[in-house]
């Protein structure tokens, strides 16, 4: 693998040296183009600003090129006593100032139409958290709100070197978002906890999620596709492992895709109703545990102390139990312990608190049911 | 206090005391310099090991020999350690050794509380390097530590952290009203503000950037131990907070902090420039004021770093102006160096090779500048690698090229022997090659989308990342040479001459190489070479 990566190295070190074009195998160099307006006036702007900088270094570069090679005491120059142009400075004042003002204008345009929200088809609150995307479809009747959790679908083992690396490592999740293309999409970004910052290159599209407050931004997506993208603010230690990815589809597709997930959260809230054995609940436990709480405490329960405490033997999972379910419902105000109420439904929050109860040798035996959640969610609003 | 006069007077002309309380008590401004100067290098390899510790990490795809915790300490330390420990404490040592000798001053004006604000430093960063140490690892939020991600979610450290910074905050802000005071009161008679040499205009305006923004960073530390420590909300959203406020005051400190890294740079090679063309700088007066009105610019900007934080569209435009107008100055600045060159007499010994290195790198480093000052196009550059090109290209073969640029240059008059010309152009390019391969990959990598601060990648990124790990091991390393160099010009070498270099003017050539441990005990007649 390194011997691989290390020849292929060598030969992109020719090409670059060699000044050689041939770069087709190296991603993209530059700028995305991106598919909404907004992303190509922005890619032109980008072209242009680099295109003055190129001329300027050429103009700059080139008269201290050729002083360096005339004006060299080996070749006998001798200095010249000039050192100062009132006119000549005049000029390289003036000169820069009318180039800036040249770019200014049209960036100016493009900010303007950037800014310029205007009524949207479709509202989707974007909400960050220490690591992942929560997505919510807002729609004026409650009961038909879609709302889902966007996680990191890399396995561990592809990140620790254990796998080979597919072709869209890091930057695929197990639920991405969908919109529909050609609509004005609304984005109503926010935080759950730290700053994060939520960036699609091919929209053009990048906002700080930031707690306490709801920043919007927007894009018309013109073509169908899956857009790629991750969080650009620091956001903790798994900063590198939240990325975004969108499907943008036809409207049809899209509004199939939407019933789809109302029915599917319409037979959540159905099973929550039903007595649940143990066994069904730690096999839907160990999932959620996986998916959701062992980022931070671990496979094996033990955490990484004193950040993210361990969960075996100690503390609130072979405590009290209504405890252990306040502190996974409503989280722990200045630590990175979210509240999960919000992203898992009763099952799950029944289900993973009783794994935790009984997986690594807790053993408490307890069997938490979903309608006991269900009551103290509904009870505590 | 008469006693201490006269004490002073009575061993006026002996030389320094022997062993190690020489340096530990000293008030000579040339020793004080030189403890900044092994400080700073120090600094600058502790700081660089863990440069080396990230491109290692980012060599390839996947984790290897890191985990993110401690990827988010090293790139936080990094950046705390370079600039508070490494660029900043260098630029004062030149201060201290060059100030009194270019005005023609017997010392720096108040030696006492030089001494202590150099001693204050290795104390604040035992104290940061401490919390690598500690349990919850040290400072993981980056070295712009934005709220909450550094106060309700920080470790334990963070108050280490914010002590230290309280640390070094004292320390730059006694140096600076050091350097006012020094440049304000013990010019040579006749010694106009406008007869000094460039580097000490640069250091005057960078002392007032300190002492006006040393406190505001105070200030926004106190916030959040406040936060931490004693339930206030300043950053904190749920108790009638802002973190957004965060931003504005650490950025109201973070502007005019990168101007004061840069600055000083601007007087160094406005001061070498012209030794190696035989020709006066270009445009004296006009690159005074052209400092001047960077650093009043540097005021009103901040926010350009900040763009994507939700600011109302007439915030964006105003500070994407007045960005904008910061490429006018800086562009003057360019111009004057390149016309000082124009019909010189070129040599290109060593610190001119890192002068001219640092006019051209500077350059592309204010190009991508003035690209990332284009709000619309900002929103596609802000938090990745083409930001953190754009000020590794102003800091390492700015500022860092500038401060070797002076090592060399005045090294001949500290020591009184010359360096090894050919190590020091070995030095130089391998240096330069290094830096650029390091660093101008980034900028692809970052157009691409790389976001910054992240320890593993995607895959298209691979390629390039491997390039820049690369360069930053031959960085890195050839900076060993740079020791070997200096230690060996330290212990001997081809003995310099008064003036050392054939072009250079000013008050320093004109005392004896080594300079003398007192010197301009009464001030200098002639003035004529004051400024070249």
């Amino acid at each position: 693998m390194i011997r691989a990566k290390s020849s292929q190295w060598i030969t992109g070190l020719f090409l670059l040296l060699s000044g050689h074009a041939a770069f087709a195998g190296w991603g993209d160099l530059n700028m995305t183009r991106g598919v909404t307006e907004i992303s190509r006036e922005v890619y032109d702007l980008h072209m242009i600003i680099f295109g003055v900088c190129v001329l300027i270094g050429i103009v700059v570069f080139g008269v201290m090129i050729v002083s360096m090679l005339m004006h060299r005491k080996s070749l006998g120059a001798k200095p010249a006593t000039f050192h100062e142009n009132t006119r000549l400075e005049y000029l390289w004042t003036i000169i820069p100032i009318v180039i800036l003002i040249g770019l200014a204008v049209p960036a100016t345009g493009t900010l303007r139409a950037m800014y310029d929200a205007g009524e949207s088809d479709l509202d989707i609150e974007v909400r960050g958290l220490q690591w992942k995307w929560q997505y919510t479809y807002l729609n004026e009747d409650p009961t038909r709100e879609v709302k889902f959790v966007s996680n990191l679908l890399t396995p561990a083992t592809e990140i620790n070197n254990q796998a080979d690396k597919g072709q869209f490592y890091l930057l695929e999740v197990d639920e991405p978002l969908v919109i529909p293309v050609n609509k004005r999409i609304r984005f109503l970004i926010t935080s759950e906890d730290v700053i994060h910052a939520w960036w699609v290159p091919a929209f053009a599209v990048k906002k700080d999620a930031v707690p306490g407050f709801v920043h919007e931004s927007w894009a018309i997506v013109e073509e169908p596709g899956v857009y790629r993208g991750q969080c650009a603010e620091l956001c903790g230690k798994d900063h590198g492992f939240m990325p975004i990815v969108v499907h943008a589809v036809e409207q049809s597709e899209y509004e199939t895709w939407l019933a789809g997930k109302q029915e599917e959260a319409r037979l959540v809230y159905e099973t929550v109703g039903k007595e649940w054995t143990k066994d069904e609940l730690m096999a839907t436990g160990e999932d959620v545990y996986a998916r959701v709480c062992q980022t931070c405490h671990q496979a094996n329960g033990q955490g990484i102390p004193p950040a993210f405490p361990s969960l075996v033997g100690t503390g609130l999972s072979v405590g009290p139990i209504d405890a252990h379910i306040d502190i996974v419902v409503n989280g722990k105000a200045g630590t990175a312990m979210q509240a999960f109420g919000s992203q898992l439904n009763p099952a799950e929050l029944a289900a993973v608190i009783t794994y935790e109860r009984n997986a690594w040798g807790n053993d408490t035996g307890d069997v938490l049911q979903p309608s006991r959640v269900n009551e103290m969610l509904t009870g505590g609003q | 206090m008469s006693a201490v006069i006269e004490e002073h007077h009575d061993d006026h002309h002996h030389g320094p005391d022997k062993g190690i309380m020489r340096w530990v008590l000293t008030t000579n401004h040339k020793d004080i310099g030189t403890l900044y100067l092994w400080f700073s290098f120090i600094m600058f390899l502790t700081g660089g090991v863990m440069a080396l510790v990230i491109r290692a990490e980012l060599f390839q795809p996947g984790l290897q020999l890191v985990q993110p915790e401690f990827f988010n300490q090293m790139t936080t330390m990094h950046g705390l350690i370079m600039v508070f420990g490494a660029v900043m404490p260098a630029f004062v040592g030149l201060a201290n050794w060059l100030v009194p000798m270019m005005i023609g001053a017997p010392d720096m004006a108040l030696p006492r509380m030089n001494n202590f604000s150099f001693w204050i430093l290795p104390f604040a960063f035992a104290m940061l390097l401490s919390s690598l140490l500690m349990e919850g690892g040290a400072p993981n939020f980056g070295w712009t530590f934005y709220a909450p991600l550094s106060t309700d979610y920080g470790p334990p450290s963070t108050t280490f952290f914010i002590f230290g910074v309280h640390l070094m905050g004292i320390s730059s802000i006694m140096g600076s009203i050091n350097v006012i005071v020094t440049i304000l009161n013990l010019r040579a008679p006749g010694m106009t503000l406008m007869k000094m040499p460039l580097f000490v205009w640069t250091w005057l305006i960078t002392a007032y950037l300190l002492i006006a923004v040393m406190p505001v960073l105070a200030g926004v530390v106190t916030m959040m131990l406040m936060d931490i420590h004693f339930n206030t909300a300043f950053f904190n959203a749920g108790g009638g907070g802002d973190p957004v406020l965060f931003q504005h005051v650490f950025w109201f400190f973070g502007h005019p902090e990168v101007y004061i890294m840069i600055l000083p740079a601007f007087g160094v090679v406005s001061a070498i420039i012209p030794t190696f063309a035989r020709k006066r700088l270009f445009g004296y007066d006009s690159m005074v004021y052209a400092t001047a009105s960077i650093a009043f610019l540097s005021f009103i900007v901040w926010a350009h770093h900040m763009f994507t934080v939700g600011i109302p569209i007439a915030g964006e435009l105003y500070f994407m102006y007045a960005t904008m107008l910061i490429a006018v100055p800086t562009g003057v600045k360019v111009f004057n160096w390149v016309a000082t060159m124009w019909q010189g007499s070129m040599t290109f010994e060593t610190p001119m090779l890192f002068s001219i290195a640092f006019v051209i790198l500077f350059t592309i480093g204010g190009f991508s500048g003035l690209m990332l000052a284009i709000v619309p196009a900002d929103f596609q550059y802000h938090d990745t690698y083409f930001v953190v090109a754009h000020f590794h290209y102003v800091l390492v073969p700015g500022s860092v090229f500038s401060i070797m640029a002076a090592v060399y240059y005045w090294l001949p008059k500290w020591t009184g022997n010359m360096y090894n010309e050919t190590l020091g152009k070995t030095h130089f390019w391998l240096s330069f090659i290094g830096v650029n391969i390091t660093f101008f990959p980034q900028h692809f990598t970052g157009l691409a989308g790389m976001p910054r601060r992240i320890p593993d990648y995607a895959l298209q990124f691979a390629d390039y990342n491997m390039i820049s790990s690369c360069g930053a091991f031959l960085f890195g390393f050839s900076q060993l040479l740079f020791l070997f160099i200096v230690i060996r010009t330290i212990k001997g070498g081809k003995k310099a001459t008064d003036q050392v270099w054939e072009g250079a003017h000013g008050l320093e050539w004109t005392i004896p190489s080594p300079a003398p441990y007192h010197t301009f005990s009464t001030p200098p007649k002639d003035l004529s070479e004051a400024h070249g």
